[in-house]
């Protein structure tokens, strides 16, 4: 078999052209349809961060009607409601909140973290020339568009866009006309959803792959750093859990489109009629969405733990405390993550038993994520820390992690969460575990790997203003909505005050409100720095943090194929501060001095 | 690049590394595949304890010959896919041709069956929407509605199961015809091997199908 014609496409060169379609055929190949993960995860980079600004000034929009209640909405008002001066209407609420959620959790906070992230990382960091199926990762991206056109189309279609909730609960979500946005914006949601699911899946398969074949000599698995190992467990988590979703979205299809009846219940009256189809079981549904929905929920914060693990141990200068009980615990969580889901149907009419159940194993989370805080203090015990702007960024990201873990487990027990559920509560529990955990933790990981990225340092002025406002707005938006939950402010309300109870809460909204204009106004700082780095900013070598990890041994920006030597890796990547080496990092790749085993395990734990 | 090497892509050390890392991906992508069934039949299964009645009522409107003969389909053509393998393993390509083309065939007789079936419920009025009626019940006492949510997921579960077949058939053929042009042997037959591991996985889901649906009344 010498004549084997396989492997040809990368051989034969393209045949003559004119120079400018030469031209345009090579960008296309090397920025549009490129198989070199550290394009495709810029890819993911850039789409998500312009669907970030999307999110947000959706979320802006809910912040004005409950601060200013049926005033003209600025700009979108006047658009969409010149009939009424530009006052919105209940539904389009319904319709912003829906879309804040959906933007924010499928195409900024799954992506920026497993796709932006994971695709530029992965290889990096364990030593290999590219993800094991290149062509997959290519499709990974590519299957998002059809998700970022038909949920963005969604916003054009009768109602102004899905509007049942990220949780698309039937029968509200399964019937054609049980509101205005019920029909074809829903459907259009349903189907980019669907898409999303997909190229999560590719992603994942291409991610476990890689990480257990591709890894470079001397790379073991305990060897890897916390960011492969987050990416790894979240690579596990989406692949079993996401298709139970896919499924689930595709039965609800079926109900919206050939009324088979698999949500809808008996004897539904939309509209003053008897829905034609029924039978079926709506909470079924809460089932399947939670089952995945859950995990997803690990799936948001796991990497960006790890990131954070890796920041934190680098500007500490010390080596990570705990690495085994971190990996453990991160797998802990996971495994837990999947027996939880039923917290999340408290007040279904789950009977008490069940609830009790789900109770006890969503409050054994608390266990392995304490394990992590304590680790994390444990790596800055001591450590000679260095303020960067990442390392502002991972620390509070465990600070504020604390904060929306313990918000966590008040929603895990039942009889307070009969209480709080669907109050301020829940909305303030996910928003410092989602935007001050994870958010914050991606602006951290942006900040420390820009440099790897594009071969140029950020500005670190700009940098430390961008974390102390956000910070500070952060927690002015969104510690005020503990207060609101805990007097029963009801969630996904156009107009709570119409409640004579809630009316004296509104100048507390208002203050929220204002906080959140300011925090959405400060991205724009770190927009310009993160522009104007990648043009004009200082070039930087391999190794600006003095890291130890894979990543930080190749060219800054690496080239094709990463790496231009066979890295082999002696150590883990912690070793900061060891007496083998007189500087105080010790790359994974540096030989040991002479007369050191280099096979012994390092001793200080 | 050394002949032997040909068929390694340029990020991978050596051939047995591209071999396991695809093995590895498809079965990953195949537990992905299980939950993805694993949802529809915990849909499936939720709902029967609901409405055990309906749902034998609907499995005794099924044509019970027709998805026998299908099982035993749809078990053949997995024999012949693992002999095709096989062969290609012990470096008879002529053999593995020919048995891959009767994979080929097996898998269009089961989708062949699987149409006229459809084609029956669609005459009968079982297909859910609009249009359907149940017609004679053979317990009078049970509700349609439910005996139509038994059809949705016979159609939702059985559809799904068609269009792994349908895609399945295709790459059978793709793989045939590599294997035809001689890039198969003992030393490289990882497209073979994953389109194998995939076809099994097919047959595997229609054997838990063929009882759920056709066989507890």
């Amino acid at each position: 078999m010498s004549s084997i014609p396989l492997g040809k496409g990368h051989e034969t060169t393209a045949p003559a052209r004119t120079n400018s379609a030469a031209a345009i055929s090579q960008f296309l190949s090397a920025y549009v349809f490129s198989k070199d993960h550290k394009i495709i995860g810029l890819q993911f980079l850039f789409s998500t961060l312009l669907w970030f600004l999307v999110g947000g000034l959706l979320a802006l929009g809910i912040r004005w009607q409950l601060a200013w209640p049926w005033t003209n909405m600025p700009i979108i008002g006047p658009m969409l409601f010149s009939e009424t001066g530009g006052q919105i209407s209940p539904e389009f609420y319904t319709m912003l909140f829906t879309m804040h959620a959906t933007v924010m959790i499928f195409f900024v906070i799954i992506p920026i973290l497993a796709g932006a992230f994971g695709n530029y990382l992965i290889p990096l960091m364990i030593g290999a020339d590219d993800m094991a199926f290149p062509t997959l990762n290519m499709l990974s991206y590519w299957f998002m568009w059809p998700a970022f056109i038909l949920v963005g189309s969604s916003f054009f279609m009768p109602g102004n866009g899905a509007a049942a909730g990220w949780t698309s609960y039937p029968p509200l979500s399964a019937v054609w006309d049980a509101a205005p946005s019920s029909g074809l914006a829903q459907t259009l949601w349903l189907i980019g959803i669907t898409f999303v699911g997909v190229s999560s899946m590719m992603g994942s398969v291409n991610y476990m792959t890689t990480i257990i074949q591709m890894r470079a000599p001397g790379m073991t698995m305990f060897r890897l750093p916390m960011t492969i190992w987050g990416m790894f467990i979240t690579a596990v988590l989406q692949a079993f859990a996401l298709p139970v979703l896919t499924a689930a979205g595709f039965m609800q299809l079926l109900d919206r489109t050939i009324g088979t009846g698999f949500f809808l219940p008996e004897g539904l009256v939309i509209n003053n009629s008897i829905a034609a189809s029924g039978g079926g079981q709506p909470l079924l549904w809460q089932h399947l969405f939670w089952f995945y929905s859950h995990p997803a929920v690990y799936i948001m914060i796991l990497p960006a733990m790890g990131m954070v693990s890796d920041i934190i141990s680098c500007f500490a200068r010390k080596p990570i405390f705990g690495y085994k009980p971190m990996v453990y615990s991160l797998c802990g969580i996971a495994g837990l993550g999947f027996i939880v889901w039923g917290h999340h149907m408290f007040v279904s009419g789950m009977s008490p038993m069940l609830g009790m159940t789900f109770m006890i194993s969503t409050m054994m989370i608390a266990l392995p994520s304490a394990v992590k805080v304590f680790n994390w203090l444990g790596t800055l015990w001591g450590g000679r820390i260095q303020y960067t702007t990442p390392m502002l960024f991972a620390i509070s990201f465990v600070s504020m992690f604390v904060i929306g873990g313990l918000s966590g487990i008040f929603m895990a027990a039942t009889p307070v969460d009969i209480f709080i559920h669907d109050t301020y509560f829940i909305v303030a529990h996910f928003h410092y575990v989602l935007f001050a955990g994870t958010a914050m933790a991606v602006m951290g990981a942006i900040y420390f790997w820009f440099p790897k990225m594009f071969g140029r340092m950020m500005n670190e002025p700009l940098g430390k203003v961008h974390f102390f406002l956000t910070f500070i707005f952060l927690n002015g938006t969104f510690f005020t909505m503990h207060i609101l939950g805990a007097v029963g402010f009801p969630r996904r309300l156009a107009d709570p005050y119409d409640y004579q109870t809630f009316a004296h809460l509104m100048p507390m909204n208002q203050f929220m409100s204002i906080c959140a204009i300011c925090m959405v106004g400060t991205q724009a700082i770190f927009a310009f720095n993160f522009f104007y780095s990648i043009f004009y900013g200082p070039a930087c070598g391999r190794n600006p943090w003095g890291a130890n990890s894979l990543e930080w041994m190749a060219p800054s920006p690496p080239g094709h194929g990463n790496f231009d030597f066979q890295p082999v890796v002696y150590r883990g990547p912690y070793e900061y501060g060891s007496p083998e080496v007189d500087t105080d990092y010790y790359p994974q790749t540096q030989p040991p001095p002479e007369g050191v085993d280099p096979n012994a395990e390092p001793d200080h734990h | 690049m050394s002949t032997a090497n040909t068929h390694v892509a340029h990020h991978y050390d050596d051939a047995e590394q591209q071999f396991d890392a695809a093995r590895l991906g498809m079965w990953i992508f195949l537990a992905t595949e299980v939950m993805f069934f694993g949802g529809m039949f915990t849909g499936y299964t939720t709902c029967r304890f609901m409405y055990p009645a309906a749902f034998a009522e609907g499995s005794s409107h099924m044509q019970l010959l027709a998805g026998t003969l299908n099982t035993a389909v749809l078990l053949l053509s997995s024999l012949t896919m693992a002999l095709a393998v096989r062969s290609v393993q012990v470096n008879r390509p002529a053999v593995a041709v020919r048995l891959l083309m009767v994979t080929l065939v097996l898998g269009f007789v089961f989708l062949g069956i699987k149409g006229y079936e459809y084609a029956t419920k669609f005459a009968e009025h079982h297909v859910p929407g609009a249009a359907f009626s149940l017609g004679e019940a053979h317990n009078p006492a049970v509700n349609p509605q439910h005996v139509e949510l038994f059809f949705a997921f016979y159609f939702l579960l059985t559809g799904f199961h068609a269009l792994h077949m349908l895609i399945g058939v295709t790459i059978v053929a793709i793989v045939a015809v590599q294997t035809w042009r001689g890039q198969f042997s003992s030393a490289y037959f990882t497209p073979l091997e994953i389109t194998g591991l995939y076809w099994h996985f097919v047959d595997i889901v229609w054997v838990f199908l063929f009882p759920l649906l056709y066989l507890i009344h």
